[in-house]
């Protein structure tokens, strides 16, 4: 396993380095020069203009600049932020745990959700039960986060005033209300992001059982007397789950694009708003980093998910 | 029962028709015909294409009919729920809905549309030739398009129109820079699953006997690929294409969502939801109208794509 896992980290690492060229290029490409206001000072001479960005190394061939970029973000120097004067590393790292905890509660609560449906409407396709979850699962998918988000606000918190519409990191109450609290303020920006993730995921979770369903094995398994539950677990569902992981690592991008207009609506203290808010700010240096972050993120599942595949098939460890 | 499931409820009905029209006479059905035959058998991609119909046809001609201005503003109206004179109600301004939804629905589908076709046209030319190459150029675009893959794509996206905006306002004026702008971004971040679908099909279908043949009578690389596989390789496409749309309008909705796509005085459905947020509880018809129409519309597309699935799936038995 570890020898696995040393080797998937291997394959991360262009990856991230990919990743990172595709973003320093755009912000290169990107029109504008940080010096625009003293070019446009009459008081700076035209040379100490030159000297100022030959300083900070402007004129130099763009790989040149690009490594520099590199080392400094992998020394963890993530630049200062205009607003709010802080390190923007440490500004991304207090609003972290909150993206964490709704995108890995809402990715929990889909997989609860969609993994008995599909199965289930895998079992019996096309009968009632397999139609009524196909209609829900293209209502869910066709449904935006954003439409979703103000529907349950328009429905919970305004038309029966139980929930509340605006997340706040300091609850006022401590004690077992704390968690209450927290938990009401958490239910309306979960079910959004794993109603919109259980909807496609359903989907996935049934056209793979059926793929399975009807192997040879499943027949042997059957003919030898097992019964439903143990064939359905052990041998159709482990199997069914290969195709579902690879398909869920590919939404990875789209997950936290929803956690993104969920944390907007919803107001939540997560990267996402502070996306939003820096883009709205002119905080470069901000939305640079949590656009690297996100992408970390999603690289970083996406190694969870080959993870999985090692301990679902465990062929793959030993290729 | 598991053991055996049909591919389709309906395939047995289909093949026991066809087979007893192939024997009262030769059947001259075209394949167009019989994907169009094919399609009707998918009941809710039916009723979803007349649904998208509706709605195309009154974004297009709705303005014509509905002959209110899109910026009259009425604060003697403000916020007022629906009625004869305001059949959708009433923004915060006092300006008539339907006629803003009307007017912003064509730049919202405009987009959808626009942005599949840029989408289509990198996915099936990188694709083509990633399926095509049999030396390291198939490799490295497939790499690429792995790296595009996992790029997060509504922070990416969101982070050029911050960088861009400006300039291209400048260049190509508001409206036209910023649809430009959408579009491009939208669809070069959507084209990856198009060239790893097109290659699949470029890899299969480039093995099969008749480009084989093809090859064998002399035909250029240029023409196997233009008259022989790519033909072949288009249902899968086609379908693609199809729920791209929708996917892209849902893009687009975001954007403007958030504040950061189109400016207020282009009504998209939704920069329409956007300024509703604020609203939601004196005026709730406000936002669900225009919620309702991205809803329907990508509802309908969705499923059109589906019905299309079925109508063009070569392996189907007719």
């Amino acid at each position: 396993m570890g020898q696995y896992l040393l080797r998937r980290l291997l394959i991360a690492i262009p990856s991230l380095l990919g990743i990172s060229v595709v973003l320093f290029c755009v912000l290169a490409m990107a029109p504008g020069d940080p010096f625009e206001e003293l070019a446009t000072n009459p008081n700076v001479p035209p040379e100490v203009r030159l000297q100022l960005r030959a300083k900070f190394g402007l004129d130099d061939p763009i790989f040149l600049r690009y490594f520099r970029w590199l080392t400094a973000m992998m020394q963890g120097d993530w630049g200062f932020s205009f607003v709010s004067r802080v390190d923007v590393d440490k500004l991304i790292l207090q609003r972290l745990p909150h993206t964490l905890f709704v995108v890995g509660t809402a990715q929990l609560l889909a997989i609860l959700i969609a993994l008995p449906v599909g199965t289930y409407a895998a079992m019996r396709p096309y009968s009632v039960f397999d139609q009524i979850a196909n209609t829900f699962a293209f209502v869910g998918f066709s449904l935006p986060t954003f439409f979703t988000g103000l529907l349950l606000i328009l429905l919970f918190s305004i038309t029966l005033d139980w929930l509340p519409f605006v997340y706040r990191s300091d609850v006022a109450a401590s004690g077992w209300r704390w968690w209450v609290e927290n938990l009401r303020q958490a239910i309306m920006p979960i079910t959004v992001l794993a109603l919109a993730q259980a909807a496609s995921m359903t989907r996935y979770v049934r056209s793979a059982v059926l793929d399975v369903i009807r192997l040879d094995y499943v027949t042997t398994a059957r003919a030898k007397g097992l019964g439903q539950r143990a064939v359905m677990m052990k041998h159709v569902v482990r199997n069914a789950l290969i195709p579902v992981v690879t398909l869920v690592a590919l939404q990875m991008p789209a997950i936290f694009g929803g956690a993104i207009v969920t944390e907007q609506i919803f107001r939540i203290p997560g990267i996402g708003s502070l996306l939003i808010t820096s883009i709205l700010a002119n905080d470069t240096p901000v939305v640079m980093s949590v656009t690297f972050v996100f992408a970390c993120l999603v690289v970083f599942f996406n190694l969870i998910a080959d993870l999985l595949y090692g301990w679902l098939d465990p062929r793959i460890k030993f290729q | 029962m598991a053991g055996s499931t049909p591919a389709s409820s309906s395939s047995e009905v289909v093949e026991l028709v066809g087979s007893s029209t192939e024997t009262t006479k030769p059947a001259f059905i075209s394949p167009r015909q019989e994907a169009w035959r094919r399609f009707r058998k998918h009941r809710m991609a039916v009723v979803s294409l007349c649904i998208l119909s509706v709605i195309i046809f009154m974004v297009l001609f709705g303005p014509w009919i509905w002959r209110v201005p899109i910026n009259e503003i009425d604060f003697s109206a403000r916020l007022a729920k629906p009625s004869l004179a305001h059949p959708f109600g009433t923004d915060d301004l006092g300006q008539d809905l339907l006629a803003r939804m009307l007017y912003g629905g064509r730049i919202s589908l405009a987009v959808g549309l626009a942005a599949m076709s840029v989408a289509m046209f990198f996915g099936v030319i990188i694709g083509a030739v990633a399926g095509m190459s049999r030396g390291w150029v198939g490799g490295a675009l497939m790499w690429m398009t792995d790296l595009f893959l996992s790029l997060p794509q509504l922070p990416l996206l969101l982070m050029i129109i911050y960088l861009f905006r400006d300039k291209l306002k400048a260049v190509f004026g508001l409206e036209a820079g910023i649809f430009i702008m959408v579009v491009v971004v939208i669809g070069g971040l959507r084209w990856m699953p198009v060239a790893r679908l097109v290659r699949a099909q470029f890899l299969s279908l480039r093995e099969k006997e008749f480009v084989e043949a093809a090859r064998a009578l002399g035909a250029s690389r240029r023409r196997q690929v233009l008259r022989h596989i790519l033909p072949n390789a288009l249902g899968p496409v086609i379908v693609a294409a199809t729920i791209d749309v929708a996917a892209a309008i849902i893009a687009e909705s975001t954007l403007s969502f958030l504040g950061l796509g189109f400016p207020p005085d282009i009504p998209t459905w939704g920069r329409l939801l956007f300024d509703a947020k604020e609203y939601l509880d004196f005026a709730p018809h406000y936002a669900l109208f225009p919620g309702a129409a991205i809803f329907l519309t990508v509802l309908s597309i969705n499923f059109i794509g589906d019905g299309l699935r079925d109508a063009l799936d070569p392996r189907r038995v007719q």
